[in-house]
């Protein structure tokens, strides 16, 4: 599993190399151009000037390691690292709330906004996928088995982004009972901060909520009820522990570990999805900075932000793997 | 068991819901069909061009929400001359065309405005444009009155929009201001050529408007003329903020989301096949080497490095179909893979293994024939979240700047905060397209799937 992460990461940041590359060297080239003009060097003409400039750049370069090819070790490990440690230089048109344009401020700024709406959301439609789907597997045939059934079916087909558009233009327009931005309108050191932030985060947590638990009910549905026709379930019941605690207790748990693989990939579906809704929101997270730096191209956000997001959605595989033994102790991860 | 195409698809339209996919995708067909036989392809290349659009409305609602009780609203009117009745005569020995356009108009408010135009071919002697209108009431206004711009070179066509700010225009209409009661002052030349005379209310009845034109030569030719009256409903669909017919939009849409789809989920489920089949039939080291690689694409995310591929390598539709194929195939081959390790051990497989068959020809003649069904149900299933993926690139911005599709028409709506300002037309139209597309396919699939698992046939023979 660790050495999946590792493959995958180096996977990502070779994919990122080339237009890394030329943030590098465009970095290089500004410094150069900086550096000549504001030292006291005399030049008898401008393509002595520009001979020297030259010269700076490719010496630098070189040390560097830029005019390598993409595979040489040496530099593999260098790029490797600056990306681990976020080391992405500086943005060109965004800035920090304190006023800091280095790539890795900016980013850490926006990451904890994300994990918040992404965190509060992925437990709230667990909770109502478990609970509905168990719901819906003690009566399957029924006509609550069947709406959940095609509501599923249908919220899946539609895109979640484009739900969000229709919610704001449901809520914040026609009802205007939620904010169309969801951009807090108070300042971090406002007392009423937190109450302004969960009132902004509302409609974007009922959108992905909405747009993702008839899927979960449904994962929860199936396998339920495929280990309801299991021999030890009748035989629970015959001994007499009541329907109830069967579903919630014992046939659950057995059911725990393919959910929990399903959910994995259904949470990796939602994160590239609440990215997008993210944007669509104004919601000041990760999502937003992507949608804005693609805007206006700005390199070095977008790597970084391609990288904490990568990091962020191997963690939760990862954690979901973990999660496994503790369902199934037969399965060891490690 | 080998299941034909025509049992498959008799299949298909006996289940209620692979029925329903089946005729969506019709729809969608005929569509697309549509759009790329009578849509002009101009409309097509020139989407992103806001000249092209200049005689539409901007931000127009669909002309149909004026059906029912309440208001009308203006409805956006453009004629040309071939609607309109045109005459030749002479005035005093000089030769006239006249372009005569009636225009029944029952609004319940304003057009916002409005513009004539017109394309004359002429030598030496400029004509002269007379354009004058005829209202309900009987008042007549006369709008413009200028001689064309002196001619450039021999028979030089000349063309041009008269708009209603046109500075001609106020002056002329200004000298009705002592026909009407109401304080003319602040109005605007629309409000004044259609309001009633006593008070500030649209006249509503038919409007006769004729552009004469005075020719002072044989040679000289009226090519064109037109009207455009800018309301607030357009077509099917309205407008979007750039004057863009979103009725054509939504019809060019969908050819391309179909390729999309199609092209990608063909070749991803074919990969996956291949792989699937080679991974399982192989086993051992081979089976455990080829599906960590698996893992790994597992543990990708895909929008993030979509992202970035598109950024890196360039935004044409078929680079976006490629980026997609990347992600595509990985889940295919899982479930290939877990059947082909099972039917490895069927009987004919290993009899043929033991005739000397080469481990291509087992593939190719004995293995997948059998998982071809499944493949078809997983191709149609694979066809949404491909819709899905492009969508989602070009919600971001970063589609194909040449091709108008779904997912642009909702970035632009949502770069113009469509729905805050509640152009609903702009956002539900694509949004609806791209769910029931993804919806037919996703029926169509597990209707399919249902009935195609090889090993269930497999075991109902024996």
């Amino acid at each position: 599993m660790i050495l999946v992460l590792f493959v995958t990461l180096l996977v990502t940041i070779l994919l990122l190399g080339p237009p890394l590359d030329k943030i590098l060297l465009e970095n290089i080239r500004t410094q150069v151009v900086d550096q000549v003009n504001e030292s006291n060097l005399k030049f008898q003409n401008p393509s002595e000037r520009q001979s020297y400039v030259d010269k700076q750049i490719t010496y630098r370069t070189s040390i560097l390691g830029l005019n390598e090819p993409w595979y040489s070790p040496s530099k593999l490990y260098t790029r490797f690292i600056s990306t681990m440690t976020l080391d992405l230089g500086k943005s060109h048109f965004f800035t920090t709330d304190a006023g800091s344009s280095n790539v890795r401020d900016i980013i850490f700024e926006k990451v904890p906004k994300t994990l918040l709406l992404f965190t509060s959301s992925t437990i709230i439609v667990t909770v109502i996928g478990i609970l509905l789907g168990s719901f819906v597997a003690a009566r399957s045939g029924s006509i609550w088995d069947k709406i959940n059934s095609i509501f599923a079916i249908f919220s899946n087909s539609f895109p979640s982004w484009w739900v969000a558009m229709i919610m704001i233009f449901l809520f914040a327009f026609t009802l205007q009972i939620f904010p169309a931005r969801a951009t807090p309108t108070t300042s971090p050191s406002d007392p009423s901060y937190p109450i302004n932030l969960v009132y902004h985060m509302l409609l974007p947590l009922i959108t992905i909520t909405f747009v993702s638990f008839g899927a979960w009910a449904y994962i929860v549905r199936y396998f339920l009820i495929n280990i309801l026709k299991e021999d030890y379930i009748s035989a629970k019941r015959t001994i007499g522990i009541s329907k109830k605690r069967i579903l919630y207790s014992h046939a659950l748990r057995n059911a725990a570990p393919p959910i929990a693989t399903s959910v994995a990939l259904g949470l990796a579906a939602s994160f590239g999805g609440s990215i997008i809704v993210e944007a669509v929101f104004d919601w000041p997270g990760m999502g937003k900075l992507y949608y804005d730096a693609i805007g206006v191209l700005d390199i070095p956000i977008i790597i970084g932000l391609t990288y904490i997001s990568t990091l962020i959605f191997i963690v939760t595989i990862f954690i979901i793997d973990i999660s496994y033994a503790f369902f199934d102790p037969r399965v060891k991860t490690f | 068991m080998v299941i034909s195409g025509l049992n498959l698809i008799k299949h298909l339209i006996s289940s209620p819901t692979g029925l329903t996919g089946v005729v969506i995708l019709i729809f969608l067909l005929s569509l697309s069909v549509y759009g790329l036989l009578f849509v002009p392809i101009t409309a097509y290349s020139q989407w992103n061009n806001p000249l092209y659009w200049i005689d539409y409305p901007k931000t127009a609602a669909p002309s149909w929400t004026n059906i029912g009780l309440g208001p009308k609203l203006f409805e956006h009117i453009i004629l040309n001359a071939n609607v309109a009745n045109i005459t030749t005569g002479y005035i005093e020995g000089i030769r006239t065309i006249s372009h005569r356009y009636s225009i029944n108009i029952q609004a319940d408010s304003f057009p916002n405005d409005f513009m004539f135009t017109y394309s004359a071919k002429y030598n030496a002697i400029p004509p002269v444009i007379l354009i004058n209108v005829l209202r309900p009431d009987g008042e007549k206004f006369d709008l413009f009155y200028s001689a064309l711009p002196a001619s450039q070179g021999f028979n030089n066509t000349y063309s041009e929009r008269i708009f209603s700010t046109d500075k001609i225009i106020k002056q002329n209409l200004a000298q009705y201001k002592t026909l009407v009661n109401w304080d003319v002052n602040f109005i605007n030349p629309q409000t004044m050529l259609f309001s009633e005379l006593n008070k500030l209310e649209p006249l509503k009845g038919d409007y006769h408007f004729s552009l004469t034109f005075f020719l002072f030569d044989n040679t000289s030719t009226i090519e064109n003329s037109g009207i455009i009256l800018g309301g607030n409903t357009f077509g099917l669909m309205g407008t979007d903020d750039l004057r863009r017919d979103l009725a054509i939009g939504i019809i060019l849409g969908s050819p391309v989301a179909l390729f999309i789809g199609l092209t990608v989920s063909t070749i991803s489920v074919t990969i996956g096949l291949i792989y699937g089949v080679i991974s399982g039939y192989r086993g051992k080291r081979t089976d455990e080497s080829m599906m960590r690689v698996n893992d790994i694409f597992y543990a990708l995310p895909a929008l993030p490095l979509l992202i970035i591929l598109s950024i890196t390598f360039g935004r044409s539709i078929f680079l976006i179909a490629g980026f997609l194929i990347i992600f595509g195939w990985v889940g295919t081959a899982k479930i290939i893979r877990s059947l082909a390790l099972q039917i490895r051990t069927f009987q004919y497989v290993e009899a043929a293994k033991f005739m000397g068959q080469s481990d291509l020809r087992i593939i190719f003649k004995h293995i997948i024939p059998q998982l071809l069904p499944l493949t078809f149900a997983s191709m149609a299933i694979a066809v949404p979240s491909a819709i899905l993926g492009e969508a989602a690139l070009s919600f971001l911005g970063l589609g194909d700047p040449s091709i108008p599709t779904w997912g642009q028409i909702l970035h632009e709506a949502n770069s113009a905060d469509a729905a805050a300002r509640g152009i609903w037309w702009w956002i539900l139209p694509p949004g609806l397209m791209i769910a029931i597309t993804g919806l037919a396919f996703y029926l169509i699939g597990n209707t399919l799937d249902s009935f195609a698992n090889p090993l269930k046939n497999y075991f109902r023979k024996v």
